[in-house]
């Protein structure tokens, strides 16, 4: 099956505006909050959305980016590993309400791995998870608080995030693989 | 290809945290002659998301949890011992340290022997020092566990040597066409010979200043035979030290007089020491190292170590965070 467009450059940014949206009415305005993305594509996510908050609530939020490459559950059987990358949040979360930023949700180990990394960096009031795609077939009980899209998927199908930032091009694409499961890998 | 972009092809599942590594095939770490550019940049990569780790509160990450990491020093150390320990515990690792020297080797174990006990007890990476040069290889061909070599005889320093090009580049950026003095006793100098490897890959000058007497007889020979072309040997300090961005002396050890390899300390620190005057002739910004520990007052005078140039703190703190990576890289993953 060749790659099938899911969501186009205006599909993503108005599920942006409107998750935008829903953080800034789950916690009654911009106060107090500060947004982490996980790498890569959590990261301009992240930045999107307070650009997106800023232009309606005219405050700047801090904005962090995470590894969590050290927190897998796998790095001890995988056979091989990942570039530990820097992790940089450069502002306090504890007794923050820190918004933490994917692209995929998918089993639910790399938010595991995220909750584990952001607590090992302080207590933050709340912890909340927004996603651009949740595409299901969760493994842990954790659910996203936020979600641009929801994309019932098989587990052979994989959906990929494009961001301009990263990628060039903004998109979201669905494509049939071969294997079964490949999140993690 | 650089290792911070995402490789083509492989955009996101759920979350792709760093590209993955199938490039890095070290079982052991004994010196850095056998490490390419593309290895040496990768234990730089990830040393610096180690740095962050170490700014923390909370200086612990779980990575290597359920692992445990064996140190045996049949050599005294302080600082390269409690560097690595400290380095495994960051990553969740359990540590045992074998004191060798007071151990059973005392009492007629082989080297062989006392390692393959720790093989026995299941370590999956084993630190080792040892006062012969070579010592590690002969432990990497006769054991399954991965060897990291933390100093052997006069050979390799590898870690040592890794966490200096960090520390150069972290405060130079790119190394090329830079000029680094190595200045003393090269002769005995196992930081010395991993510098040599380790630099080669970075288009920088290294000059290797010293008595005659210091310096290895067969050296000019073997730069040649082994194409280390960056490197030069020079016997004038204020000739070698002209436009250095780094310096850094050896500690000379005071049993070098005894044996006649200098006349006498006084004359060693006339013609070697780096003080304030001798740093004149190099570059301004001239950066000063020391891979410690520092006979103050010999090779370097205290306002140099001292000084708003020295690097020494930071190369100690650097430390940790390569050879943490250098764990993660031998220990983390698959290999049994």
């Amino acid at each position: 099956m060749p790659e099938k467009i899911l969501l186009n450059s205006s599909d993503i940014e108005r599920a942006l505006v409107r998750v935008a949206h829903e953080i800034l009415e789950r916690n009654k305005g911009a106060t107090n909050i500060v947004f982490v993305g996980i790498k890569t594509r959590g990261v301009p996510l992240a930045q999107r959305l307070v650009a997106i908050i800023r232009g309606m609530e005219q405050v700047d939020i801090p904005v962090g980016s995470l590894d969590i490459t050290l927190y897998r559950d796998d790095v001890s059987s995988l056979s091989f590993k990942h570039v530990v990358q820097q992790t940089y949040v450069p502002f306090d979360i504890t007794s923050k309400h820190l918004i933490l930023v994917d692209d995929v949700f998918y089993t639910g180990r790399s938010i595991r791995a995220a909750l584990d990394a952001l607590i090992d960096l302080g207590r933050p009031e709340t912890i909340q998870l927004a996603v651009l795609i949740d595409r299901g077939h969760r493994e842990l009980p954790i659910r996203a608080d936020f979600v641009g899209k929801n994309i019932p998927t098989a587990r052979n199908e994989e959906i990929k995030v494009y961001l301009s930032e990263v990628d060039a091009v903004d998109k979201v694409t669905v494509m049939r693989t071969e294997g079964g499961k490949n999140e993690l890998k | 290809m650089s290792l911070s972009e995402p490789r083509p092809g492989t955009a996101t599942r759920e979350t792709l945290p760093g590209p993955s590594i199938d490039f890095w095939k070290h079982r052991h770490v004994l010196d850095l002659d056998d490490f390419s550019r593309e290895e040496t940049d990768l234990v730089f990569e990830i040393a610096e998301g180690m740095v962050e780790i170490l700014d923390r509160d909370v200086k612990k990450v779980p990575t290597l949890r359920g692992k445990t990491i064996a140190t045996i020093f049949f050599e005294p150390s302080t600082r390269t011992r409690a560097s690595f320990e400290l380095a495994a515990k960051y990553l969740g690792a359990d540590t045992i340290s074998l004191d060798a020297v007071k151990s059973s080797v005392a009492k007629g174990e082989s080297l062989i022997d006392s390692l393959r006990t720790l093989q026995a007890l299941e370590v999956d990476a084993i630190i080792m020092r040892h006062p012969c040069s070579g010592a590690p290889y002969i432990a990497a061909h006769n054991l399954d566990t991965s060897i990291i070599n933390a100093g052997d005889g006069w050979h390799a320093h590898p870690s040592q040597g890794l966490l200096d090009i960090f520390t150069m580049r972290q405060q130079l950026g790119d190394l090329k066409g830079r000029k680094a003095v190595i200045v003393g006793d090269i002769l005995h100098s196992r930081v010395a010979r991993s510098n040599i490897w380790g630099t080669r890959h970075y288009g920088m000058k290294l000059i290797l200043c010293a008595p005659p007497t210091l310096i290895p007889r067969g050296l000019p020979e073997m730069l040649e035979r082994c194409s280390l072309s960056h490197v030069t040997i020079e016997y004038d300090l204020d000739s070698a030290i002209k436009n250095a961005d780094i310096v850094m002396p050896l500690r000379l050890q005071k049993e070098r007089q005894q044996s006649g390899l200098i006349s006498s300390l006084r004359e060693y620190i006339q013609g070697y020491q780096i003080n304030a005057a001798r740093l004149a002739g190099a570059k301004p910004d001239v950066l000063v190292m020391h891979p410690g520990p520092m006979n103050e007052g010999a090779e370097i005078s205290p306002e140099v170590a001292y000084g708003a140039r020295s690097l020494i703190e930071q190369q100690v703190t650097n430390g940790v965070a390569v050879r943490m990576a250098l764990l993660y890289l031998i220990a983390g993953g698959k290999n049994k």
